[in-house]
């Protein structure tokens, strides 16, 4: 591990963002080098992929994630995704990328109320793309949640159109926020841009319950990398 | 001139905060069939052509204080 080369992955912070250094904590130990990025800045550093953190940005005003889309920085994230940079939104970067439009669908007050925030098991539906290239379709992971606003939502014609180019990423395998088929994660038609309610950044030692963080967070470290070499 | 504008969570979507408004006014023994919550957004305008202001409102609704998935959206002028 030690004498691969480690990609440098950008995690942005908004006003209110809360799990920007744990992100950046665990990319670091996973073999990559954490950037902040304030957000702010017109432009990205040179990354190799990009990381919306978990938090509260801009306080969540009128809905989560509405007012973070027009941060100075997203212009930038959206070139980059646009031209095939890997950008992960975890919680609340989900919710930006949402309302930015990177990501279909939308994430609504969990069905409960109730803000929920425990450890959830998952079943990977789609392996097949850069952020799950060290998981199986099938597999199930546990990594927790921890939301109010995690009900995600897409029409009858969006969900038919997400299963058809296997978009779903990600289901829960009991439901903890009424998300629609059990939702817990989708990516763009391309695969470049995934979102996911689960904080794997916070399952990534054995202290904290569950390593299988590692698995999400491993995958998007090793096709950043092989993005790295192949651009070398 | 003000406007106010009227953000509604569109019909069949559920509204979790309109079910909690609901069955707290039925305990309070009021007879609600249903309840929705919405949002209001006034806003202070320069006096202009209304139509222009229309126009321009409807693309902030469209961009930013309601998402065209999930809500629908009215304007009122008031000049």
């Amino acid at each position: 591990m030690t004498d691969q080369p480690r990609p440098r992955i950008a995690v942005v912070t908004f006003p209110g963002s809360n799990d920007d250094h744990d992100a950046a904590l665990a990319l670091e130990r996973l073999g990559a080098d954490a950037t902040l990025v304030w957000h702010a800045e017109p432009e990205l550093p040179d990354v190799a992929a990009v990381v919306l953190p978990g938090g509260f940005s801009y306080g969540d005003y009128l809905r989560c994630g509405a007012i973070a889309r027009f941060a100075p920085v997203m212009d930038a994230v959206r070139r980059f995704a646009d031209g095939g940079g890997l950008v992960l939104g975890i919680c609340n970067g989900f919710q930006v990328l949402c309302e930015a439009g990177l990501l279909p669908g939308v994430l609504r007050p969990n069905a409960s109320l109730s803000f929920v925030c425990r450890n959830v098991a998952l079943r990977v539906e789609q392996a097949d793309t850069p952020f799950t290239g060290r998981v199986q379709p099938g597999q199930t992971l546990t990594i927790p949640v921890k939301h109010g606003v995690g009900c995600y939502f897409a029409d009858a014609e969006l969900l038919a159109r997400l299963e058809a180019n296997g978009q779903i990423v990600l289901r829960y395998e009991a439901n903890p926020n009424g998300s629609v088929q059990a939702i817990a994660g989708v990516a763009n038609e391309t695969k470049n841009v995934f979102g996911l309610m689960p904080h794997p950044e916070h399952a990534v030692d054995p202290l904290l319950g569950s390593t299988d963080g590692t698995l999400i967070l491993g995958s998007l470290i090793d096709s950043a990398r092989e993005r790295l070499l192949t651009a070398a | 001139m003000k406007a106010t504008i009227l953000v509604r969570p569109k019909p069949g979507i559920l509204d979790p905060q309109g079910e909690a408004v609901q069955s707290s006014l039925r305990q309070l023994g009021f007879h609600v069939d249903e309840a929705r919550v919405g949002r209001v957004i006034d806003l202070e305008l320069d006096d202009g052509d209304e139509s222009a202001a229309r126009a321009e409102l409807e693309r902030a609704c469209e961009q930013l204080l309601a998402n065209p998935l999930i809500e629908s959206y009215e304007i009122a002028l008031e000049t």
